[in-house]
């Protein structure tokens, strides 16, 4: 069970995805990086069927550093999640169709805006200003409804992102120990380390 | 991605040359064009997963041997790789003295669990592919990049029925190495995996008493302990305990122990009626 969410300022972006690998009952990991770096000011986040994450990320990674090593010039989020979907929907009707839900937020350097696309494993596309997936979701969206406000700063973001967190450690049946916490803004991507509620 | 790895190259190949090991490796398994046939029709995984039973539940005509416990994990020395001995056919023991660690080469091991066959047959052609690729680049390949392989090769029959549950263990230019890959197409990096049906007993063990710093004599006392008690509690696992020591400079082996004489030497005050007639022992291993 992953979990991972994501909030958008207006002019950074958060990313929070839990460190945990699990196969069977058995936690095989406590520390995987779920994030995956598309070009310096996007990033997306996957969760879902253990080798189709691999598998579909690598595939969509290699073709986004290609495009930007081909033309000398990074997509912009916008064009990444449109690429991602496309891809994902043509799979979806074949036999090999990945079950991977993402989470891309990134920072449009020309516009000056943060933003963040949901997708899920069946390849529906939606631009939110915060997103979740899966069973986590059910415990996350009320608390980003309540919290939310489109104006908030990134300090203001962090705190949502602690209570979300809280949010977890409390209410959700798996437990989650460690998350990581990425903002995307102006100055590029970072991981931040956010103390523990 | 192998499409797109194929153009990055032919782009700029010098400022790859990081992933440089990786995608050789997937050029490579392309090269060689390794497949097995499918099932003709349609779908050849729905077809052959209706005859191939990997979780043990249905009647199915293909049974998966199942029950293992196999670990390994890094330390300052190096890395410590130890598993169980026993095969399983349902409740009955077939075998006490199996190999689950497959010697890939000198500086690469795999571990086995799950499917026997699966894990010999894949780590065999990952074995043949390590060195093909030795020949054609005149040095020896990553962990990073032989694990890779690995999961290349079983992702392709994804969802056909293979059951694998394999840590490649080995020491390289960036030191130890390992990974665990199974045929979901899960491929993990960690200092320290256990993986079979004995592996939540292996864990309790290792996880109470793991530390990186360990000296040799530890982490080979730790290693056949979390073993031990697998094999105690787990009723799949047992037999011997074998184990491997991987150093820069390659493997070595440790000498095999009867998990039915650990059980002694671990409980002092049991004593084995007739210890002194008649110890257990291995004529042929």
């Amino acid at each position: 069970m992953d979990a991972q969410f994501a909030i958008v300022g207006r002019d950074f972006a958060i990313s929070v995805t839990d460190t945990g690998v699990s196969r069977s009952i058995v936690k095989m990991k406590h520390n995987q990086d779920k994030s995956w770096q598309l070009t310096p000011y996007t990033i997306m986040t996957v969760t879902g069927e253990p080798g189709d994450i691999e598998m579909f990320s690598e595939y969509i990674q290699s073709n986004i550093k290609l495009y930007s090593v081909r033309n000398a010039q990074d997509l912009t989020p916008k064009e990444i999640a449109n690429f991602i979907r496309g891809e994902l929907a043509e799979a979806l009707r074949s036999r090999n169709a990945f079950s991977v839900n993402l989470l891309v937020t990134g920072f449009d350097k020309v516009t000056g805006e943060a933003s963040l696309y949901r997708i899920d494993y069946l390849a529906s596309m939606a631009k939110v200003p915060f997103g979740s997936h899966a069973t986590p979701s059910f415990i996350l969206y009320s608390v980003l409804d309540r919290e939310y406000t489109p104006d908030i700063t990134l300090e203001q973001g962090l705190e949502i992102v602690k209570k979300c967190i809280a949010a977890l450690k409390t209410r959700f049946v798996v437990d989650m120990p460690e998350f990581t916490v990425k903002v995307v803004d102006a100055q590029g991507t970072r991981s931040i380390d956010i103390v523990q509620v | 991605m192998n499409r797109a790895i194929e153009q990055l190259t032919k782009v700029d190949a010098s400022g790859l040359a990081a992933r440089d090991d990786l995608e050789h490796a997937n050029a490579q398994a392309r090269m060689d064009n390794l497949s097995f046939s499918l099932a003709a029709g349609d779908n050849p995984a729905s077809f052959t997963q209706k005859y191939t039973d990997v979780k043990s539940e249905k009647d199915a005509l293909i049974k998966i041997a199942h029950g293992t416990t196999t670990l390994a994990f890094k330390f300052k020395g190096g890395v410590i790789v130890a598993v169980d001995s026993r095969a399983t056919m349902g409740s009955v023991i077939s075998s006490q003295t199996v190999k689950k660690v497959i010697e890939i080469n000198p500086h690469l091991l795999g571990t086995i669990a799950g499917g026997a066959a699966d894990c010999c047959f894949w780590e065999r052609v990952l074995s043949m592919q390590c060195r093909l690729y030795e020949l054609r680049n005149k040095k020896r390949i990553s962990v990073a990049a032989a694990s890779k392989m690995l999961v290349n090769l079983v992702l392709r029959y994804k969802g056909m029925g293979l059951s694998m549950g394999t840590m490649i263990i080995g020491y390289d230019k960036n030191g130890p190495g390992l990974f665990y890959v199974d045929s979901e197409g899960q491929r993990l990096e960690n200092n320290l995996f256990s993986v079979g049906s004995g592996s939540t007993f292996a864990y309790g063990v290792l996880d109470a008493h793991y530390k990186y710093d360990m000296e040799p004599e530890e982490a080979i006392e730790l290693a056949r302990r979390a073993i031990y008690h697998a094999t105690h509690r787990d009723a799949f696992s047992g037999g011997f305990v074998r184990m491997y020591w991987m150093k820069e400079d390659g493997w070595v082996t440790m000498p095999l122990e009867d998990v039915g004489e650990l059980y002694y030497k671990y409980n002092p005050e049991i004593q084995l009626t007739n210890a002194s007639e008649s110890p257990i022992t291995v004529t042929s291993v």
